[in-house]
């Protein structure tokens, strides 16, 4: 019987083997030019200018090419309300004084500096601990939200307009191309779930969310401005974005569900306290899921594609290009079509809950 | 603990959170064929289902993959 295991065992140690050699060389972290983890956060990162492209000039020094973005800044004791451009940051160098103020940008966030030289405190461990403003700035993303909401604005507003021009014809153009995505969400997603009576109410917001989340994941694909702003992959929009399923489903919720969520029918009574607990944060989690669901998705291939972009920067050579472009032109397709799932399974089960609110009872 | 070994064991716990999940949406493919096989005419209800199963199990997956990053 012995003899079974003594391969599997020949190979365990094997690979412990060579393990350890791995663990014991850590130095090969600093042998590669290519710091491969900066690369890749600093384009998954939200950012308050917009870093297009790096030029060297004579001297060898890098100098960024970027766009400059508004930056607003609250404060609330004493009150001050100060916009500038993220230029005058001068990409983190210097600090930026306005009035009683001096603001430092210090890896992506800013806070109150000491003094006018940009000071801030620091702690034993070398951690900062200045206190920050109330940062509003229009940042990568913020830009980017504004951009598609406006694009989304203009592209339904013709299409509504369009509707009215043809009422009772054949559809042309961005209408007709739009129809039977609209039709979809509302057949296959709003009603089966919702029901015929109720479904109305909620149509507006489902249909804003499909299109939102699609078309800002679609944009966080395509590598050059406008896009490249990773906004679904940012953990504060899509926690909003279920945070809007959160208070609709409970704010539209009728006596069934809270009779549900309290006092579950046919529950024996000395099982109520643990369940009425259970039930107070499934109605969290649900939402929660949501948001994890989406950022996690849309991150990780994010991360992906720029790391198969980096092998070539890791290997300094250019044989390595064909691999890398044909994995990184497969792992584009497939993010399309998560792109699209994604949006479509955020809708999907915000109706699925909305539908569990306003069920009657049958 | 030194960065490497924080590291290599995030990495294996998101492994085995791709196996799991690897699993489950073999489990569920498998049984979405099967099932167009009895009745092709209701391939399009079982595709959309096995799609929305697919999803929800890589979000799970996605938890661990988050919790082995952050973590």
């Amino acid at each position: 019987m012995i003899h079974r295991f003594q391969n599997i065992f020949f190979i365990l140690f094997f690979i412990f083997g060579i393990s350890t050699q791995i663990f014991g060389s850590e130095d090969v972290q600093e042998k590669k030019g290519v710091d491969v983890n900066a690369i890749v956060f600093e384009h998954i990162a939200d950012n308050h200018s917009w870093h297009l492209w790096d030029v060297r000039d004579d001297d060898g020094i890098k100098h960024a090419v970027a766009f400059p973005l508004p930056i607003i800044l609250v404060s609330t004791s004493p009150f001050a309300f100060d916009v500038f451009w993220s230029s005058e940051f001068h990409h983190g160098e210097t600090p930026v004084t306005r009035g009683d103020n001096t603001y430092v940008l210090n890896h992506g966030t800013i806070y109150y500096a000491q003094n006018t030289q940009g000071d801030l405190e620091y702690d034993e461990q070398g951690e900062i601990i200045s206190a920050k403003p109330i940062d509003i700035s229009i940042t990568k993303n913020v830009f980017t939200m504004l951009l598609v909401s406006g694009l989304m604005f203009w592209l339904f507003v013709a299409v509504a307009k369009a509707y009215k021009r043809r009422s009772g014809i054949a559809p042309r153009g961005v209408q007709g191309f739009m129809e039977p995505i609209i039709l979809f969400v509302r057949d296959e997603i709003a009603i089966p779930n919702i029901g015929h009576k109720k479904y109305k109410i909620f149509l507006p917001y489902l249909l804003t969310a499909f299109f939102f989340i699609w078309f800002l994941n679609l944009i966080g694909l395509v590598p050059f401005f406008p896009g490249s702003a990773n906004v679904t992959g940012n953990i504060a929009t899509t926690a909003v974005l279920a945070m809007f399923t959160l208070i609709i489903t409970n704010v539209y919720a009728n006596k069934e569900y809270w009779r549900h969520v309290f006092a579950m029918p046919g529950m024996p009574a000395w099982l109520l306290p643990i369940m009425i607990i259970v039930e107070i944060i499934s109605i969290f989690t649900k939402p929660f899921a949501l948001a994890v669901r989406l950022f996690a998705n849309i991150t990780a291939g994010h991360i992906i594609v720029l790391s198969l972009v980096s092998l070539i920067f890791i290997f300094e050579s250019l044989s390595v290009a064909p691999v890398s472009f044909l994995f990184v032109l497969f792992m584009d397709v497939l993010e399309v079509f998560v792109a699209t799932l994604q949006a479509f399974i955020f809708t999907m089960l915000s109706a699925l809950f909305i539908g569990m609110a306003v069920a009657e009872e049958h | 603990m030194d960065e490497s070994t924080v590291m290599s064991i995030a990495g294996i716990g998101a492994a085995i959170a791709a196996i799991a999940a690897a699993i489950g949406i073999g489990k569920i493919g498998g049984a979405a064929m099967e099932a167009i096989a009895r009745q092709p005419e209701a391939a399009g209800k079982i595709q959309t289902a096995m799609i929305i199963a697919a999803a929800l199990i890589e979000g799970v997956a996605l938890f661990a993959v988050v919790v082995a990053l952050i973590g």
